[in-house]
């Protein structure tokens, strides 16, 4: 036993004051925050004309009536292979930028990221930079200045966070007609609180949790790993130019790296590492570090890249004084021209099955209890329901007709016509009877296949389906 | 202990285990995520007091906030029969043969009726309605009492040949064996198969015709094709409630037949609203007329 004193067991969060930065990735994370954010609030209140039987919101998912409207694109509940078909694009695609490039979708894209990023500038814009942060942290009177500005910024950060909930409940409804009603108190509760859960998450997660949501909650960094090799490029420090760090001037006798220890990088860092220590589990690759110490690297004369996007197989040969491999030979190997071609084979099969979709629709399920009725004529009949989807704005008429066994007679439930009308964007289900007279091949048999039609009157557009009739031999 | 396999100050404290030279860090816990636990025990605590959840020795623990499971139930019930209540009034107050032309009416019968047949008929009928030897099958076209709307819902609504309603509609087959001599039965049976097929003894039905003229035309008609008045089968035709074979029509005719469907207006089982939903289900499952 050791006479110092066990070290605890659970340790508070260290508060991070990251402070401010410009260079390359800085701009391209401000764009890439203004695009995705863009994208999330603006969205709903983007309208496209459907007729007047459809909602005219662009991007809508109608849950009420079971619709999910993209653009010129409607998809179907039938039709959910699209959805899980996007979704594992979107595995795949991460899969595909992960093994190229580490953990970019954390530093650049991921919801947490960006929404932490946009909190991080609020809170720059109300309580000054790293130094002012820390002097206010450190503060311990809390006088009219603290409270003033503490206050401001919980209240811009709770108006965004409101914000973001409230953008959330417009992709389920009529964006315009539910800002109405949210604001005169008429909405659904269940838009209410959905709000209120958001605006606490966002809240929370942006404003306090941070970078923890990163290390302690999110399984997606532990998952990373397994897709990352040693040509992923992720951010590095190269410390075989840096070490042995340190102040003071470079002379000729003096040994020192490149490095001078200015802290530029560590003060930049949204999840408080010191980069120079390797990789490691809490760097979400932001690249704000390679900003930072470019930077500095500028002000004294040497050259960037002390920190930089680097391949772990690239250490060696660094080291060795030869040039790193090209970023091309690092992206192209074998596991992203895999991903390449999953995600892209993925891709076109929706793409086809989109465009080779019919706008009328069909099924056709046998009734089984029981699975044929013998009428007072000794003829037998079958029973099938039908489904039939018309995906025009305008009401159709769909004819029903078979082709098989001579003696079958097709008959619809309700009706004595052949035809029956579909309205608009709506499926029907129609029971429909197949008769075999006393006697025929059908009506004595076992199973006889036969193929339905479905034909529309107006432009004789059709599609068909096989199914078979139970006679009596069964 | 745990310092030993700190190599540098200020390297991480390992758990001192090593596989391959991979240590393993003994990083702590964040605190937060300690209160999160102890709000989860917090939380729990007061789960038990305010819902049902410990167990006594017949019952458990009602909970402080009073809610059961069987309550919900209740209440959901009530929140359904309170907004049917003016489709169904509007079903008690439709004309029968006008429910199928009104769309909204017509869905709503069907749906509901569909719901009471698989509880209280499905038992006899089927859950597909195709009945059974004694229970008619409701997917032909071959009716013993009519097989319009209206003449759907009086069987529905009072039942055939039972004690217990007054309308019920009756009507009783006498057991020949007791009337008819065995050879007159055995000409009759075979002249009532010759008319919808084949006898099984052809010698004989030219008697059977006057046997059955004598004792059976009144209720079957003279023709075989039965009367509705009276629920008397149709014979001339493929079907056959308690079986077409020789063996079952000689049965049917020695001892006769007497089914019985309870009345569904008796002691309020089924709500007007309901019986007539179950009419309008059965009207349409493909026989209807």
């Amino acid at each position: 036993m050791s006479n110092s004193p066990a070290p605890s067991l659970y340790a508070s969060r260290e508060p991070i004051f990251p402070k401010r930065v410009h260079g390359k990735f800085r701009n391209l994370k401000w764009w890439i925050m203004a695009f995705t954010l863009g994208i999330y609030y603006l969205t709903p209140l983007l309208r496209w004309d459907r007729g007047p039987s459809l909602p005219d919101q662009a991007v809508l998912v109608d849950i009420a009536n079971r619709r999910f409207f993209f653009f010129m694109i409607e998809i179907w509940p039938h039709e959910f292979y699209f959805v899980a078909g996007l979704l594992i694009m979107a595995g795949l695609g991460l899969f595909l930028f992960t093994s190229a490039l580490g953990r970019v979708w954390c530093g650049y894209a991921c919801p947490q990221t960006v929404w932490t990023d946009l909190f991080i500038l609020v809170e720059r814009w109300i309580e000054g930079d790293r130094n002012a942060r820390l002097r206010l942290h450190r503060q311990e009177k809390l006088d009219a200045r603290k409270i003033r500005l503490r206050v401001t910024k919980w209240v811009s950060w709770l108006l965004i966070a409101v914000a973001t909930g409230g953008a959330w409940v417009f992709y389920f409804a009529d964006a315009p007609t539910l800002a109405v009603e949210l604001v005169t108190g008429n909405a659904h509760p269940v838009a209410y609180t959905t709000i209120a859960i958001l605006t606490a998450t966002t809240f929370f997660f942006g404003g306090f949790a941070r970078e923890q949501i990163c290390i302690y909650a999110c399984p997606w960094p532990r998952i990373q790993a397994a897709m990352m090799d040693e040509d992923t490029l992720t951010v590095g420090y190269r410390e075989w130019r840096g070490e042995p760090r340190g102040k003071g001037k470079r002379t000729e006798d003096s040994d020192l790296g490149d490095c001078i220890n200015c802290m530029a990088c560590v003060n930049v860092c949204p999840v408080g590492i010191d980069i120079r220590d390797g990789q490691q589990m809490e760097c979400i690759t932001c690249a704000l570090c390679i900003d930072a110490c470019d930077d500095m690297m500028d002000k004294i004369g040497k050259p960037r890249g002390l920190i930089d996007y680097l391949a772990l197989s690239d250490e060696g040969r660094e080291r060795a004084g030869e040039a790193p491999k090209p970023v091309w030979k690092h992206a192209l190997r074998p596991r992203t021209i895999m991903y390449t071609t999953l995600w892209s084979a993925v891709g076109i099969a929706l793409v086809v099955a989109l465009f080779l979709r019919s706008d009328i629709e069909a099924t056709v399920a046998p009734v089984r209890n029981p699975t044929y009725v013998t009428l007072s004529d000794g003829s037998i009949r079958n029973t099938y329901e039908v489904r039939m989807r018309n995906k025009h704005h305008e009401p159709r008429m769909f004819r029903v007709s078979l082709k098989g066994d001579p003696s079958l007679r097709v008959q619809l439930e309700g009706t004595p016509y052949e035809a029956v009308q579909v309205e608009a964007d709506e499926m029907r289900i129609q029971r429909v009877y197949v008769i075999a007279p006393k006697g025929s091949l059908p009506a004595d048999g076992e199973s006889t296949p036969f193929r339905f039609w479905f034909e529309d009157t107006g432009n004789g557009d059709r599609v068909y389906k096989d199914t078979i009739f139970n006679g009596k031999g069964q | 202990m745990t310092n030993k396999s700190k190599k540098f100050e200020g390297d991480p404290n390992t758990t001192g285990h090593s596989w391959d030279g991979i240590e393993e860090f003994d990083n702590p816990m964040p605190r937060w995520w300690l209160w999160v636990f102890y709000a989860t025990i917090i939380w729990g605590v007061g789960y038990t007091i305010a819902y049902p959840a410990w167990p006594g020795v017949s019952s458990a623990t009602a909970g402080l906030v009073g809610w059961s499971s069987r309550a919900d139930v209740v209440e959901e019930i009530q929140i359904a029969e309170e907004r049917l209540a003016p489709i169904n009034a509007k079903l008690e107050a439709a004309e029968l043969t006008q429910i199928a032309a009104d769309e909204e009416l017509n869905s709503y019968a069907t749906s509901a009726g569909a719901a009471v047949f698989k509880t209280f008929c499905a038992q006899c009928h089927g859950s597909g309605a195709a009945g059974g030897v004694g229970y008619p099958n409701l997917l032909d076209n071959d009716w013993l009492w009519g097989g319009d709307i209206e003449n759907i819902y009086l069987t529905v609504k009072h039942g055939i040949r039972n004690e217990e309603d007054d309308d019920a509609r009756y009507s009783e087959m006498p057991a020949f064996g007791e009337l008819l001599e065995k050879e007159e039965i055995e000409q009759v049976v075979n002249y009532v198969m010759s008319l919808s097929g084949d006898p099984v003894d052809a010698s004989l039905v030219d008697a059977g015709a006057v046997v059955y003229e004598d004792n059976c035309s009144a209720c079957h008609m003279e023709n075989g094709t039965g009367d509705r008045e009276q629920g008397a089968p149709n014979l001339v035709d493929a079907l056959w409630l308690y079986g077409g074979d020789y063996a079952s029509i000689k049965e049917t005719v020695t001892y006769s037949r007497y089914g019985v469907m309870p009345s569904w207006s008796y002691r309020d089982r089924l709500s007007e609203a309901q019986i007539r939903a179950v009419s309008s289900y059965v009207h349409q499952l493909g026989g209807g007329e």
